[in-house]
């Protein structure tokens, strides 16, 4: 494993600017900025028409780091010690997970519990406790 | 103009991302290694990237859904079910096994690929292959309730 440095000024802004974005996509569409809801309705079937619009985000999410490394020049670190098996055993899991249970980090974790929902915190603390359990399975079973 | 909003917002996000330290999943992993405590190699951040994201949320949500509709929008999509199917357990399930896997959950992985990294596109394109086959046994099974009751014997 990686050691990572405790970062809790950068953490808590980081976490304000996911907050202003999921309240300005309220504001703007009247939608809940669930990043998985969003990328699951790139592909059919469609339901409505706001396929441009979930595009245009998700392009606003990959160009975030593109302007960070030009602002400043670099990036911040980014360790992924997974190989391509791990990799696509993983993005399966998380892709058919957060469709089947209607959401992921961001619409559960953010928008759900901030909406007191009872669904989301259900959701949350089960994939909580199964990814804690997974690490733990991994890193201490041996 | 709806769709450069929208992009800004989506940049916000991303940036937000890069910020907090979640568009790295050796910090994820080491958040929900909650057996490297005693080791002192668990790292906090990720629950303050949550209580920052959820405190300005709860306070921004109170203000927005006050309003008569939103900026590009007739009204607000606002889910409103309240009760616990198996699918809200089962789903989150999955994904948390998926997320303890490679420290990526959506948002992060799609931020990653701006990072040129190709571990992300691998993930992405996973991730995008069990979307679909999600949606697509959603659809199966709504059409096969319509369905069932006419050869119940026969599936």
């Amino acid at each position: 494993m990686v050691a990572t440095s405790f970062t809790p000024i950068a953490s808590l802004l980081g976490g304000v600017l996911i907050g202003l974005s999921a309240v300005l996509l309220m504001w703007a569409t009247g939608r809940i900025a669930g990043i998985s809801g969003i990328a699951a309705r790139l592909f059919p079937p469609y339901e409505d028409r706001e396929f441009a619009g979930r595009l245009a985000f998700v392009a606003g999410l990959i160009a975030a780091p593109v302007l960070v490394r030009l602002v400043t020049g670099s990036l911040p670190a980014q360790t992924i010690a997974a190989g391509a098996p791990v990799l696509i055993v993983a993005g399966v899991l998380t892709g058919f997970g957060t469709v089947w249970g209607s959401g992921c980090t961001s619409g559960h974790g953010v928008c759900g519990l901030s909406r007191l929902s009872v669904r989301s915190l259900v959701a949350t603390l089960t994939f909580m406790a199964t990814g804690i359990a997974t690490v733990f399975v991994i890193r201490h079973w041996s | 103009m709806t769709i450069l909003v929208q992009f800004a917002i989506g940049l916000l996000f991303g940036l937000g991302l890069v910020v907090s330290g979640m568009s790295n999943p050796a910090k994820v992993l080491n958040f929900l290694d909650l057996g490297g405590i005693p080791a002192g190699t668990w790292d906090a951040s990720l629950a303050f990237v949550m209580a920052g994201a959820v405190a300005v949320t709860f306070v921004g949500f109170r203000h927005v859904l006050k309003l008569a509709h939103p900026l590009f929008a007739e009204r607000f999509s606002v889910p409103t079910r309240n009760d616990i199917d198996p699918k809200i357990v089962v789903g989150p399930a999955i994904f948390g096994v998926g997320w303890g896997l490679a420290g990526f959950c959506p948002g992060p992985a799609l931020t990653a690929l701006g990072f040129g990294s190709t571990s992300a596109v691998i993930f992405v394109a996973a991730m995008c292959a069990g979307m679909v086959l999600a949606r697509f046994i959603a659809k199966l099974q709504s059409s096969t309730r319509i369905a069932a009751p006419v050869h119940p014997l026969e599936s």
